[in-house]
């Protein structure tokens, strides 16, 4: 029972803080939210038996990856200027269509939902499990990561080149 | 020996292709070389393949690859020789070598020497695929070869728009007959299952009885095309035209070869004709008619190249007789000696011009007897061929048409007059440009002497017109093609008035235009001689004819159209397209959350569909 | 932990609330920074489909495919951002309704 009470609870955090973290005028508000959304989705992994995931989503995505954007909000220097132009972007009027495409999609999932059988999680799946499942057949997969990450690497530090403002594009 | 086949018709195209890629840059001399040599070398060739031939008698035939394969159609590339195509080829590179080398002088002063050594090779190249197919769809390549070769050489000298005209006229005249041509090749493979010229006859043969419908509309569609690329009625009217080419071309071209195509596409498929009665009386009255026709214009022209055009026409039409009657082998072989005689006249003919400063008009030459010896005595012995005077080559051809045509029942003497009253015009048209350009007095000096390299090929080709025709030697190799002949001779009445035509026209000609004892004017100047000249003069008005029957109601349609109201249908599929587009483009925001609403929107109906729930 | 029995639909519910959530943010906001985070949420939603599935059959499948999100996250997130400061720089502002060179 214990369980499913803090799932409940760790699912309402996580929904909640991601909604309050993109409605925030200001980026760094947003992104503590979604610190805080992303902690309680790792209770939520923790709960449902991933305690290898759970602690990677909180040491890669709310620890490296929101690292990220704090150090590229600070790079950007935004200030109070930012924040009143962000005010006025959000108008009553643009919310209408999205809202509305977004509730017919979510009853759709819902739909999608409804029509599998009832099935519940069933226990623990130990990080050695998932060790062997990377290294064995994912091994491939694993690989095409690590060249994807590289990528994103030589990518990032091309466009975060200064050379790029003055002559190149356009 | 017989393995060497293919290498006839390669010489000529390598050169060409030769000449193609070095885009004038070659020197003359190395052109005329290349131009000459190769057919030369493709005459050479076919001397030792018609040696090897003539040794062992059979017909040979030698594949070299699978054209294409559609179904149970797999037409090959693939050379079949035998009597008719080793006769076809003889003439083809024999008289087109000494046409090659009479160029060789005839066009030095022409800018374009090398533009007209590539197209005279790849002339040649097509010809002789044309004559060497051993099917039809190839001979139809070889066919269309030749069409596109005697365009580029007709409009040769393109800067003037007239001959550009002209080319386009012979272009586009001729593919009238070559649709009539395809088609029959359409309706031979669906009813025969083949295009292969051998097996083709013989399943005719089983298939079909003589007088039946098919083999009669097949024959009519192909001599449609023999009509056309012949120059026959109804489909002669380029020929004269195309006259605009260079003389050489003309020799080759418009006399000695391609012309004669239809000839030879009849002579080829002459057992599917012998199953259609009808067609080769159509044949016969075709060629009947048209000889006469182009032997009354030719006698009142008075450019030398028309007179010669005409006279070739009237030829062919001979040839044309000789086939509908079934005297294959007098047709062919009046091919051939009218390949030597003409191509002689032509030459003759160019070199006059040559020497003349372009001069075509034959009343202002004159007296040139003395002055061109070696061009007069050409121009004589071909004018004596062609007007079969006894013992020369016409003769003896020309003869056997006339004795053939004599011996078909029913309309064989109506045949055999028509065609006596087509000799004795000849040999009046034929003397009147002899004693006109050559005799009397003299009008222009000539400003130079043709060459030594227009003085042979004149010389052998004086030769061939003088003795081709004896012992009826071209005739040897075509004994195992056709049927035999009967060897029954009418009466020597019938030979005698065939000889003396041409000896009567010969004095009429004489009379009229050397002596002047026979005065004509009178005749000339009244109101039917009048009316009569002028109707031969443009050729039985049958440009008029066609300029009132198709080009001006095309013309008409044309204006009728200029508006382009056809076109609003195609407009107006643009007018949507275009407002569709602008209207599209405007989706086109460069906003990114437009982007990932309309992806949405799209996710959303996509699984809509897949819920069922649209 | 042990005979917990956490039913799968309502895993699934979170993980489609928290996508929805991401794709409304996609939506509406003009901000980049904001855009990058609503793609966050998304894939992070997707990522809880996927271990809630692996759970529900006991594989550790779903965990590794978590792994691959992250690291297919991690290197969007770093292109992404080079994005915004190279868009910073260039219309001197993160809205990204002034970047719409593909007009048509």
């Amino acid at each position: 029972m214990l369980e499913l009470i803090l799932f409940y609870m760790a699912s309402t955090i996580a929904l909640v803080s991601t909604i309050l973290a993109l409605t925030r005028v200001n980026a760094a508000h947003a992104l503590v939210y979604l610190i805080l959304s992303l902690l309680a989705v790792a209770v939520v992994f923790y709960l449902i038996g991933a305690p290898f995931a759970a602690a990677l989503e909180v040491v890669i995505y709310a620890g490296a990856i929101m690292v990220l954007f704090v150090f590229v909000i600070m790079m950007l220097n935004l200030g109070e200027k930012g924040d009143r132009r962000e005010k006025q972007l959000l108008k009553p009027q643009i919310w209408i269509t999205p809202v509305i495409l977004a509730v017919l999609l979510l009853v759709e999932l819902v739909l999608v939902l409804s029509q599998s059988a009832p099935a519940e999680t069933q226990g623990l799946i130990s990080s050695k499990e998932v060790g062997m499942a990377l290294y064995g057949p994912y091994v491939l997969a694993v690989e095409i990561a690590s060249m994807l990450l590289m990528a994103g690497l030589v990518g990032a530090y091309h466009l975060g080149r200064r050379y790029l403002e003055e002559g190149g594009g356009s | 020996m017989l393995k060497l086949l293919p290498l006839i018709p390669l010489f000529p195209l390598i050169s060409s292709v030769l000449l193609m890629v070095t885009v004038g840059k070659m020197p003359k001399r190395l052109v005329a070389i290349l131009g000459a040599g190769s057919v030369g070398l493709s005459a050479v060739t076919t001397l030792l393949v018609g040696l090897a031939f003539m040794e062992s008698g059979q017909p040979h035939h030698q594949v070299l690859w699978t054209w294409m394969q559609v179904g149970a159609f797999s037409p090959d590339i693939a050379f079949y020789l035998d009597g008719l195509t080793l006769v076809m080829m003889s003439v083809i590179t024999g008289v087109g070598f000494l046409i090659h080398l009479f160029s060789t002088e005839f066009m030095e002063e022409d800018a374009s020497y090398s533009r007209y050594f590539a197209y005279l090779n790849m002339f040649v190249f097509a010809m002789l695929v044309l004559v060497m197919a051993d099917n039809l769809l190839l001979l139809y390549l070889g066919w269309e070869g030749v069409g596109v070769c005697s365009y580029l050489l007709v409009g040769f000298w393109y800067q003037n728009p007239d001959n550009g005209l002209a080319a386009r006229k012979a272009f586009v005249v001729t593919r009238v007959g070559d649709t009539a041509m395809a088609l029959g090749l359409f309706l031979l493979f669906t009813e025969l299952g083949t295009l292969d010229i051998q097996p083709m006859a013989a399943a005719a043969n089983s298939q079909w009885q003589v007088g039946d419908t098919l083999p009669v509309l097949a024959c009519l569609l192909l001599l449609g095309g023999a009509v056309g690329k012949s120059a026959q009625l109804p489909l002669h009217t380029w020929l004269p035209d195309a006259m605009a080419g260079p003389t050489p071309v003309s020799a080759l071209i418009h006399a000695a070869t391609m012309v004669t195509a239809g000839v030879y596409l009849i002579a080829r498929t002459h057992e599917l004709f012998l199953l259609a009665p009808p067609a080769m009386l159509a044949v016969a009255l075709v060629g009947l008619i048209t000889s006469l026709m182009a032997a009354s214009t030719a006698l009142v022209q008075h450019d030398i190249k028309r007179i010669l055009a005409y006279s070739t026409i009237s030829q062919i039409g001979y040839m044309f007789l000789a086939l509908g009657v079934g005297a294959w082998t007098a047709g062919i072989f009046h091919l051939v000696t009218h390949a030597f005689f003409k191509a002689l006249l032509f030459l003759a003919a160019g070199a006059v011009i040559h020497c003349l400063h372009h001069e075509h008009n034959i009343f202002k030459m004159g007296g040139l007897r003395t002055r061109l010896p070696v061009v007069f005595w050409s121009f004589l012995i071909g004018s004596a061929a062609l007007a079969a005077l006894p013992l020369t080559s016409g003769f003896f051809s020309k003869d056997m048409i006339l004795l053939q045509a004599y011996e078909l029942p029913t309309f064989g003497p109506w045949l055999w007059a028509g065609g006596l009253l087509g000799a004795l015009l000849t040999a009046i048209y034929s003397f009147r440009l002899v004693f006109v350009v050559f005799f009397g007095k003299t009008q222009m000096e000539p400003d130079k002497q043709p060459g030594s390299r227009m003085a042979v090929p004149l010389s052998l080709l004086c030769v061939l017109s003088l003795v081709g025709g004896f012992f009826a030697l071209p005739l040897v190799p075509l004994e195992s093609v056709f049927p035999v002949a009967s060897d029954h001779h009418p009466s020597h009445l019938i030979e005698g008035i065939s000889i003396a035509i041409p000896l009567i026209g010969l004095a009429i000609a004489y009379f009229i235009y050397l002596s002047g004892q026979l005065n004509i004017d009178g005749l000339v100047n009244s109101a039917p001689g009048q009316m009569l000249k002028k109707f031969w003069f443009s050729g039985w008005a049958m440009d008029w004819l066609y300029d009132r029957l198709w080009v001006r109601p095309y013309k008409g349609l044309a204006y009728i159209l200029r508006g382009e109201w056809v076109d609003v249908i195609y407009n107006s599929i643009v007018k949507v397209c275009q407002q569709l587009f602008v209207g599209l483009s405007h989706t086109q925001t460069g906003r990114l959350r437009w982007y990932a609403t309309s992806m949405v929107f799209g996710v959303i109906v996509v699984l809509a569909l897949l819920l069922g729930v649209i | 932990m042990d005979g917990v029995s956490i039913p799968l639909d309502h895993v699934l519910l979170l993980a489609s609330l928290l996508f929805i959530c991401g794709l409304l943010g996609l939506m509406m906001r003009r901000n980049v920074i904001f855009i990058l985070i609503s793609l966050e949420v998304m894939l992070n939603a997707s990522a809880v489909a996927f271990v809630a599935a692996g759970a529900r059959w006991g594989q550790a499948d779903g965990q590794v495919i978590f792994m691959l999100i992250l690291a297919v996250a991690a290197a969007e997130v770093a292109v992404g951002l080079g994005l915004v400061i190279q868009i910073q720089r260039r219309f001197k502002s993160l809205d990204m309704d002034d970047a719409d060179r593909l007009r048509g």
